[in-house]
């Protein structure tokens, strides 16, 4: 119900929230007809009503409830891995397969530049039409995508050069295969060498930071997150049919578990937001891009200068603190 | 009602909601096997380490009854008892996580999921975790983290192996993604001990699952699995909805484990003591 997304005539995908919008779009791609068919001059009236548009979506986007933020994070349209790569990375080459197993489309490496630096980038990859999807897995991992996250990390850490994951999955793949191939020791495996890699280390939460999935790749000196991502010990859907016992209740476990950026940087699990476009980053991919690249930026700068022993030391104590109890 | 309907609505319970096999119910004389419906006389299944004399089966035991019959007279002396668990993110679902905990701690005697301390285990000195299924499902939050993360600390400062007891459904949703960030911590820490060329021996019992299988369960040096204990990332249930087939028979027990490589051996509960002891020395001793 509330993730029903409606389709206009000009193929954009309109979220329940966003219905406001809906009404604006049809006057404006009525200006613009009259306008294309030479009839009037609609320019100036065009121009007001994109104004009223921008002005809307703005008003819309601050006041986005968490269960409306896990729309906007899992939106068809949200720019993908590969799109922020392609946007922020040059030289970009993939680098395929775990050396044990097969190769996972679900989740997707390589080496690139970033600023004429080399680094490795890595990252979940959903699809964002059904056939791309079901391709991809949907950005669930198997044992072998973390597998060959790993063996990516370590080149990275045996040729000295930075690390950049993208986390945007629903979760590591829940299937047969998966389990008889390990999916709880290739995570935890992940956790372990993650914590000491002798190499910078930025992880962004761009989309869905779903569970174990997500941490799999996420242990970064820096954590940052897209201002409509989440990340979330288990989705609103499985919290709420769990917890609350009724699966339709995910808007009160989205509230409960506290699963948007300005919550988790509050708890200081996350290190910087990254601000998103007007409307999203499903609005302007490029624009989305952009901002991520100078917080990527800005975030490896200070620790191009740490040691071997200073950067392992500095992610140790990040996660070492994090836990919030009572001691008598 | 008779003792067998109410073995009978007992039963049924277990498998509606998966509650706890617990045996000290006052005046409960005789326990019926949960596997083989045999009933034992329950000083008799104590005696057998609360293991079927007919099937074999492992009943689950609470922290306390696994440190008793597995460390050495005494030698178990617990630290870090008064850290307590906090409802920060003011959760609530049908009641409040803070009185979640409360009424825990009164019903269990526990103060959370997990005991930890120095201990001795066939003469040799280690530390020893032991997590406590009767504490919400023994799942993971703040405190059990970070009691992981000290008992890994203390075995570096005593230059000792690390034994962890896993009995947990996994991360506690209560504490929202500070019981994931748990995962990250404890792995961190297994990182620290093995960089200082300390074991780890993780013992896996009905049932670890989830994060907690993702995360300290599975990077022992060796792991261990009691037999038949559920061990898994994704739960049954949730393959289940995934994939929309049937699993197969044993899927994700121990015996499982060890045919795809997951885990060193399955032990026998009345066998692990001696085997822990072997395996301790062998760290211990040229
Ligand atoms: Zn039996």
């Amino acid at each position: 119900m509330s993730d029903k997304k409606k389709k206009n005539n000009n193929n954009r995908f309109v979220l329940e929230f966003e219905k406001p919008l809906l009404e604006l779009y049809e006057k404006l791609d009525g200006l613009k007809e009259v306008s294309s068919e030479g009839k009037m001059d609609m320019g100036e009236e065009i121009r007001l009503l994109e104004k009223r548009i921008e002005t809307v979506k703005r008003d819309i986007y601050t006041k986005l409830t968490p269960i409306q933020t896990v729309q906007v994070a899992r939106h068809m349209q949200r720019p993908t891995t590969l799109d922020y790569i392609s946007h922020i990375f040059e030289d970009y080459i993939e680098l395929h397969g775990d050396r044990n197993f097969s190769d996972d489309p679900a989740l997707v490496s390589g080496i690139a530049k970033l600023n004429g630096r080399s680094v490795v980038v890595l990252g979940q990859q959903k699809g964002k039409t059904t056939k791309e999807n079901i391709a991809r897995n949907f950005g669930m991992a198997n044992p072998e995508g973390y597998r060959k996250a790993l063996r990516v990390m370590r080149i990275a850490e045996r040729y000295e050069k930075p690390i950049i994951s993208f986390i945007d999955t629903p979760g590591a793949y829940p299937g047969i295969g998966a389990e008889e191939r390990g999916q709880a020791e290739a995570i935890a495996k992940n956790l372990r060498e993650m914590a000491e890699l002798t190499v910078p280390f930025i992880a962004v939460v761009t989309g869905e930071g779903g569970s174990g999935g997500a941490l799999g790749i996420g242990m970064g000196n820096r954590v940052l997150i897209l201002e409509f991502a989440i990340y979330s010990v288990i989705s609103p859907e499985g919290c709420a049919s769990i917890l609350f016992r009724d699966a339709k209740r995910a808007n009160d476990a989205a509230n409960a578990m506290k699963i948007t950026a300005k919550d988790l940087l509050k708890l200081d699990v996350v290190d910087e937001i990254v601000k998103e476009p007007v409307g999203g980053a499903h609005n302007d991919a490029k624009q989305a891009a952009s901002f991520i690249k100078s917080a990527v930026i800005k975030n490896l700068e200070p620790l191009l200068s740490l040691s071997h022993r200073e950067l392992i030391a500095d992610r140790y104590n990040k996660f070492r603190k994090m836990g919030i109890f009572v001691e008598e | 009602m008779s003792i067998h309907a109410w073995f009978k609505r007992k039963k049924k319970a277990k498998e509606a909601a998966y509650v706890r096999e617990r045996l000290d119910i006052p005046g409960n004389l005789w326990v019926k096997c949960y596997k083989c419906s045999e009933a034992i006389f329950a000083s008799d299944l104590e005696t057998n380490l609360k293991v079927c004399p007919k099937c074999g089966y492992h009943f689950k035991l609470t922290a306390g009854e696994r440190i008793k019959q597995l460390v050495d007279n005494n030698s178990f002396k617990e630290i870090d008892a008064n850290i307590r668990s906090t409802d920060f993110l003011n959760f609530n679902d049908s009641k409040s996580y803070a009185k979640r905990i409360e009424a825990t701690i009164l019903k269990s005697h526990l103060k959370d999921a997990i005991v930890i301390g120095p201990a001795k285990i066939d003469g040799v000195n280690c530390a020893l975790a032991v997590m406590d299924f009767s504490f919400m499902g023994g799942s993971v939050g703040s405190v059990v983290g970070e009691k992981v993360a000290r008992l890994i600390e203390l075995a570096v400062e005593k230059k000792c192996p690390a034994i962890i007891f896993s009995a947990s459904g996994g991360m506690r949703m209560q504490e929202g993604i500070m019981s994931l960030m748990q995962m990250a911590k404890t792995s961190a820490a297994l990182g620290r001990l093995r960089e200082n060329g300390l074991p780890y021996i993780s013992v896996c019992t009905d049932p670890t699952t989830g994060g907690t299988s993702a995360s300290f369960a599975m990077l022992g040096d060796i792991n261990i699995a009691e037999p038949g204990a559920l061990i898994c990332f994704a739960g049954p249930r949730v393959i289940e909805q995934t994939i929309r087939q049937k699993l197969p028979p044993g899927f994700q027990r121990s015996e499982y484990l060890l045919e795809h490589g997951m885990v060193d051996m399955v032990c026998e509960r009345k066998k692990l003591k001696a085997t822990l002891g072997t395996i301790l020395k062998w760290f211990n001793e040229r």
